[in-house]
């Protein structure tokens, strides 16, 4: 029985192989992209309202929203 | 219960399984059946900082089968007579009602999971999250302004998910290729970030830090670092669409590599 080191306490340990650029005419930081490149590769950090299911909040911001499709990361339900 | 729900649109739903299995955190109040010493409490949940067996509940989507899940830590917060707060870091897919009954089976008093909060999912935590009034607000508002800035107010980069996913950024001539599914090969490698092993998942990265891939490592960080040729990991899901950089699969050394095989 012993605390152990959670996924986002562990170091991040960048290992440099070889050296490169990267061209501007192809492909956009994320926080770059337009407006609606930015919705279809985005998702949001929702704070779950007690009541309704996970699958119904996520179906709530597929309609809020107007998309076609949704995806959740791990059900809360009771 | 409430708390931390990563919700996904369009394209970035592709990055849900990184999320399924990424560490959790909970608040939760813990109803007890009978009157406990506050001590013995304590020790009793210190015993579950560990790895733990449980088998998903009736009620489950996934096969119910015994298996283990490891609980990070597991701090006691304040009891008043029956009420036990505790915050709880798991691994994904721990079920917390059962660990409350788990504990109250050890304590002999019996013990039920009363609430619960989701603190944190993965990289995502509880002070970051919008409330879903506020996705229809500021929704609205960038629909009426057009205003950018108000989409990043409650919308984030898929790549946020993989914040603690080890990466592998390649060049931009290995980037499309993955994007058809071709496995990543030595020579497209750059640099790497946090601890690979052989079996992991990873993720692959541009220089621009956008998501390629996810992938299956074939060796480990080490191993990688040394090897000069050969296929360093599998890609299982491409994230970017293909076209996004340049086709090239034929050109220069590579080319004269696949000829003559």
């Amino acid at each position: 029985m012993a605390r152990s080191e959670a996924p986002w306490e562990k170091s991040q340990e960048l290992l440099v192989k070889a050296e490169d650029v990267t061209d501007p005419n192809f492909g956009h930081r994320p926080e770059e992209r337009p407006p609606e490149e930015y919705l279809r590769f985005g998702l949001i950090n929702l704070d779950k309202p007690a009541g309704p299911t996970s699958h119904e909040v996520a179906a709530w911001t597929k309609r809020i929203l107007k998309v076609e499709q949704v995806g959740h990361g791990g059900t809360l339900e009771a | 219960m409430t708390g931390v729900l990563p919700i996904t649109l369009l394209e970035a739903t592709k990055v849900v399984q990184a999320l399924l299995y990424s560490g959790k955190e909970y608040v939760c109040l813990m109803k007890l059946h009978g009157d406990a010493e506050e001590m013995r409490l304590k020790n009793v949940l210190k015993e579950f900082e560990d790895v733990i067996y449980q088998r998903p509940p009736l009620r489950s989507s996934v096969k119910r089968q015994l298996r283990t899940r490891r609980i990070y830590y597991l701090d006691f917060l304040e009891m008043d007579r029956r009420n036990v707060l505790f915050t709880v870091g798991c691994e994904g897919g721990t079920y917390i009602r059962k660990l409350c009954f788990d504990v109250g089976e050890v304590l002999g008093c019996g013990a039920h999971m009363q609430e619960l909060r989701r603190t944190r999912a993965g990289p995502f935590l509880e002070k970051n999250s919008v409330a879903l009034q506020e996705v229809a607000y500021s929704f609205a508002e960038y629909q009426q302004t057009q205003d950018e800035r108000i989409l990043k107010r409650f919308v984030q980069p898929m790549e946020r998910a993989l914040t603690l996913v080890p990466k592998i950024y390649v060049r931009d001539s290995a980037v499309d290729a993955i994007c058809h599914g071709a496995s990543l090969t030595a020579p497209g490698i750059l640099s790497l970030e946090g601890e690979i092993k052989a079996g992991s998942m990873v993720a692959i990265f541009s220089l621009k830090f956008e998501a390629v891939a996810l992938a299956r490592a074939q060796a480990s960080s080490e191993q990688i670092m040394d090897l000069s040729h050969g296929v360093v990991a599998k890609t299982e899901r491409v994230l970017m669409p293909r076209g996004t950089y340049p086709k090239r699969w034929k050109s220069g050394g590579n080319a004269n590599e696949q000829k003559s095989q």
